[in-house]
């Protein structure tokens, strides 16, 4: 990493990914670079994280950050079961999380199985972002989501299609055999290619999340490899797991990978999103993610564009939350729509 | 040779669980005559927001038993109470000042009542449900079901394990789950039929006991939309009018507070004021 800031600055994704590894992406280059990154002191992670999480926000900070949680949602069904309607209600829902008080933000985007794209944007109609900052955003889970376990030709189809549907994010998962068997060329290789064909035809492109699924990765120097190698085969977002393992976001990972983003950011000036999905319930939970990015990044991060929340249920704990500090008495879930 | 005293600082009894007040803070328990008995939790708002979570989720699988199996489990609290029987009587002499006798007499009614209320629950139904005459060949069914989470105040006055007992086992009766603010200055034996139904088969979350001050939770669980009915029996020195007043946004149950040796005595009345009737039609033989 002796390559200067201003230098790295201008080199494009691909052409500064090369400068830091030292040449081509091939597995005993990459394997060079990320295992020459500096391990992590997993009990000091912890306790920083848990000493982020005692933060007390109250009153007007807390309101603020409610709202703000609602901003940064990605309001997530991802179900075998999921049909039409069920997307179109989600969408509703999206777009008024709270019917008794029309006051409450916008969720950012909605985040579904590639073939309810269409149905998300017919449902959306011109409240869909398309593209710009102002509503709600259309993210599709992609390269069959949730194992990643199909040839490379199937999942950029499934990339396509879901762009094609007129989906504004991708959300891709890596190869974790390969990544845990050391292939890190091929995971490589696979986002380079996934990040291709999220390319429109008009030029534009849809953003890339990569999936990480640090449940299955086991240790938190794998989680900083793999955010260090999704962010280097040019990630929009890193985002923690799918949701469909036992083990999904927890504060520590979360942690770790914002320090890498934020190490990409004074390196090169980019700035890469995180999003934490899965088990994130309250909004306690949620103000404590808020700390920790706000801590680790900046609050620069605290906007749709750079930091997300994966979840379903959180929402309607936040709503409580909120009807709470509006009303000045205790909501219940009778107040809120059944997911 | 002396022993070193080993006073208590007594837990909540919330979601099965016994955690201390969220807030941190505990008060004395004193004696009829002013001793220092032993530190209770001075459960603040937050800890009866939690209560009222743990209540919802468990009234589900309460409500959802069996009538039988309510019943067995309410016989249950009933034995065990007769098996610490010393126990209670013993706290009820420390803390009201009456004699041994009384105080066992009381606890000999307090079993009682669980005996008693435990017989209703297999029973209520037959009594307060009906099947209604209609023009048509259908089943017309009026039927009792659980209101849903009962916040109690218990009675602040008398006897602190009766007036305990006779406000919590008529709302368990038919399914309902209950969150309970005890006697605040007389609070050990809440706190002792706390232990008595975490080790009874009563679930986890069924019964949530809260000590502390009923002035500064009352207003809380009153208002809380998650609340069902609330029971006011022993808010007769709270501003009640204004907690009914709050309670009737969210369409809550109310019972006004009652007074006297009388308060809260054993009723099929008590156990209906926490149902509501439900009526379904069914077609009447499709052969």
């Amino acid at each position: 990493m002796t390559t200067s800031h201003s230098v790295m600055a201008q080199l494009n994704t691909g052409e500064r990914a090369l400068a830091l590894i030292g040449g081509e992406a091939t597995d005993a280059n990459l394997r060079r670079y990320l295992h020459g990154i500096p391990g992590i002191d997993a009990v000091g992670l912890e306790q920083r994280a848990a000493d982020l999480g005692t933060r007390s926000i109250k009153t007007s900070s807390k309101k603020w950050a409610i709202d703000k949680i609602i901003s940064l949602i990605d309001l997530t069904t991802l179900e075998g079961a999921d049909t039409p309607g069920k997307v179109k209600s989600l969408v509703g829902k999206a777009l008024t999380p709270d019917a008794g008080d029309l006051s409450c933000p916008r969720v950012a985007a909605v985040c579904v199985y590639g073939d309810m794209v269409k149905h998300a944007v017919a449902a959306l109609g011109s409240a869909h972002s398309r593209g710009t900052d102002a509503g709600v955003r259309v993210a599709a889970v992609a390269t069959a989501f949730p194992s990643g376990r199909a040839s490379l030709a199937v999942k950029l189809a499934d990339v396509r299609d879901a762009v094609d549907a007129g989906a504004d994010e991708i959300d891709m998962v890596i190869d974790r055999g390969a990544f845990l068997s050391g292939r890190f060329a091929q995971v490589y290789d696979e986002i380079v290619a996934v990040k291709q064909n999220c390319r429109r035809p008009d030029g534009s492109a849809a953003h890339l999340k990569v999936i990480l699924e640090t449940g299955e990765l086991n240790t938190y120097d794998n989680v900083r490899r793999a955010s260090w190698l999704a962010i280097l085969a040019g990630a929009d977002f890193i985002k923690t797991s799918t949701g469909k393992v036992p083990v999904a976001a927890t504060l520590p990972v979360t942690l770790s990978m914002l320090e890498v983003v934020r190490d990409w950011h004074r390196l090169t000036g980019a700035k890469v999103g995180v999003k934490p999905a899965g088990g994130i319930r309250t909004s306690k939970d949620a103000t404590k993610y808020l700390v920790t990015v706000a801590e680790t990044v900046g609050e620069e991060w605290l906007s749709p564009g750079l930091f997300r929340f994966g979840a379903s249920s959180l929402l309607n704990d936040v709503l409580m939350q909120r009807q709470k500090m509006t009303s000045g008495h205790y909501s219940g879930p009778d107040y809120v729509t059944m997911d | 040779m002396t022993r070193l005293a080993v006073p208590k600082t007594y837990k909540l009894y919330l979601g099965g669980k016994f955690p201390r007040s969220e807030s941190g803070r505990v008060y004395a328990i004193q004696s009829h005559d002013g001793e220092f008995l032993a530190n209770a939790a001075k459960a603040s708002r937050k800890d009866a927001r939690d209560a009222v979570v743990a209540a919802r989720s468990a009234l589900g699988g309460w409500a959802g038993a069996t009538a039988y199996n309510r019943g067995q489990v309410l016989y249950r609290i009933a034995e065990l109470l007769e098996g610490r029987r010393a126990q209670f009587t013993a706290e009820i002499v420390q803390s009201e000042g009456v004699s041994v006798a009384v105080a066992a007499a009381q606890v000999d009614e307090a079993i009682d009542r669980w005996v008693w209320y435990a017989g209703w629950a297999d029973k209520y139904l037959q009594v307060a449900g009906n099947a209604n005459p209609v023009s048509g060949p259908y089943f017309n069914l009026s039927v009792p079901e659980p209101t849903g989470v009962v916040a109690i105040i218990a009675p602040q006055t008398g006897g602190s394990l009766l007036g305990l007992v006779s406000a919590v086992a008529p709302a368990l009766v038919s399914g309902n789950t209950v969150v309970v603010v005890a006697n605040e200055t007389m609070p050990l034996s809440a706190i002792s039929l706390g232990e008595v139904l975490a080790t009874s088969d009563v679930p986890g979350g069924v019964v949530n006991v809260l000590t502390g001050s009923p002035a500064e939770m009352a207003p809380w669980l009153a208002s809380h939309a998650d609340v069902n009915a609330l029971d006011l029996v022993g808010a007769g020195d709270l501003d009640w009018i204004h907690l009914e007043i709050d309670a009737a946004e969210t369409l809550t149950r109310v019972l006004q507070p009652e007074n006297g040796p009388d308060a809260a005595s054993p009723s099929l009345a008590r156990i209906l004021a926490f149902t509501e009737t439900k009526t379904i039609w069914h077609t009447k033989g499709l052969i």
